[in-house]
């Protein structure tokens, strides 16, 4: 993982970049680093929460959809930059790319006993912006520090 | 009986299947696989299921978890059984209600309310 240190080299980097193999390790490893940048930055218990679940069902969503038919070894790419006003974190599958529109609504009654599909829309309550490029297999997705 | 490295804490009091998270993340697909299995080897041995999931633990959850959540609930029904879930921290809670699965579980605040609600 590479990554650039503020000046003051005690405090955990700002921004980084990884590749990432579906492996709970690595994936840890960023969303740490992710955590400690935030946490440095003087983000909220809530905003951390909202920031983590975000990243885990991103990264998720590119491993289970995106590498669906690559080797399991194929890795994503996650960039991240934390700064006091926002969290700007994106992630890069390999695949083919998908159509976020054609998920179900999955709060509409007929849906709600199905077990999946509840990732994107997690995504969309708890980060400010959410983007994807033209293809569907890159996310950008933005938090903004809440007004205190 | 939960193996040597199950992730969960099970207890049997009064008809009522106890579970307890012992990880304070369940984001891992493998890992909510595992503890899916496990509880599910647990309804399997019941013949009317009574089960309380507490979230007593639990920092951290997926979509992944709560798509688990729900094949346990459609098991626990088949099978005339009863789920309760309880001890969920707010923001957890916050998940729940987003998705609207606070309609489809029965949640309570505590273990004890929870153990009061079973018919």
């Amino acid at each position: 993982m590479s990554s650039k240190r503020p000046s003051n080299s005690d405090l955990p980097p700002s921004q980084g970049s990884a590749v990432v193999r579906h492996e709970r390790s690595q994936v840890e490893a960023i969303q740490n680093a992710i955590d400690a940048a935030m946490a440095s930055a003087g983000y909220s218990k809530a905003s951390l929460f909202a920031v983590r679940l975000a990243f885990q069902e991103a990264i998720a969503n590119a491993f289970n959809h995106g590498h669906r038919n690559l080797p399991p070894d194929t890795p994503a790419r996650v960039e991240y930059r934390v700064s006091p006003a926002e969290v700007v974190i994106v992630i890069e599958d390999q695949g083919p790319g998908f159509q976020t529109d054609a998920v179900a609504d999955c709060t509409l009654d007929e849906n709600l006993e199905v077990p999946r599909g509840r990732g994107v829309m997690l995504i969309r309550n708890y980060m400010t912006e959410v983007r994807y490029n033209e293809k569907g297999n890159r996310i950008e997705m933005v938090y903004r520090r809440p007004a205190a | 009986m939960p193996s040597a490295d199950s992730r969960l804490r099970v207890r049997k009091q009064d008809a009522v299947v106890q579970v307890e998270f012992i990880d304070r993340n369940i984001l891992d697909e493998a890992n909510i696989q595992l503890i899916s299995d496990e509880i599910s080897r647990i309804i399997d041995q019941e013949s009317a299921p009574r089960l309380l999931i507490s979230f007593a633990n639990v920092d951290h959850l997926s979509s992944a978890a709560l798509g688990a959540l729900i094949t346990i609930n459609n098991r626990v029904r088949n099978k005339t059984g009863q789920l309760r879930l309880a001890a969920i921290d707010p923001q957890i809670y916050e998940v729940f209600v987003i998705t609207r699965l606070n309609k489809l579980f029965q949640i309570h605040e505590t273990v004890d309310d929870a153990m009061k609600s079973f018919s």
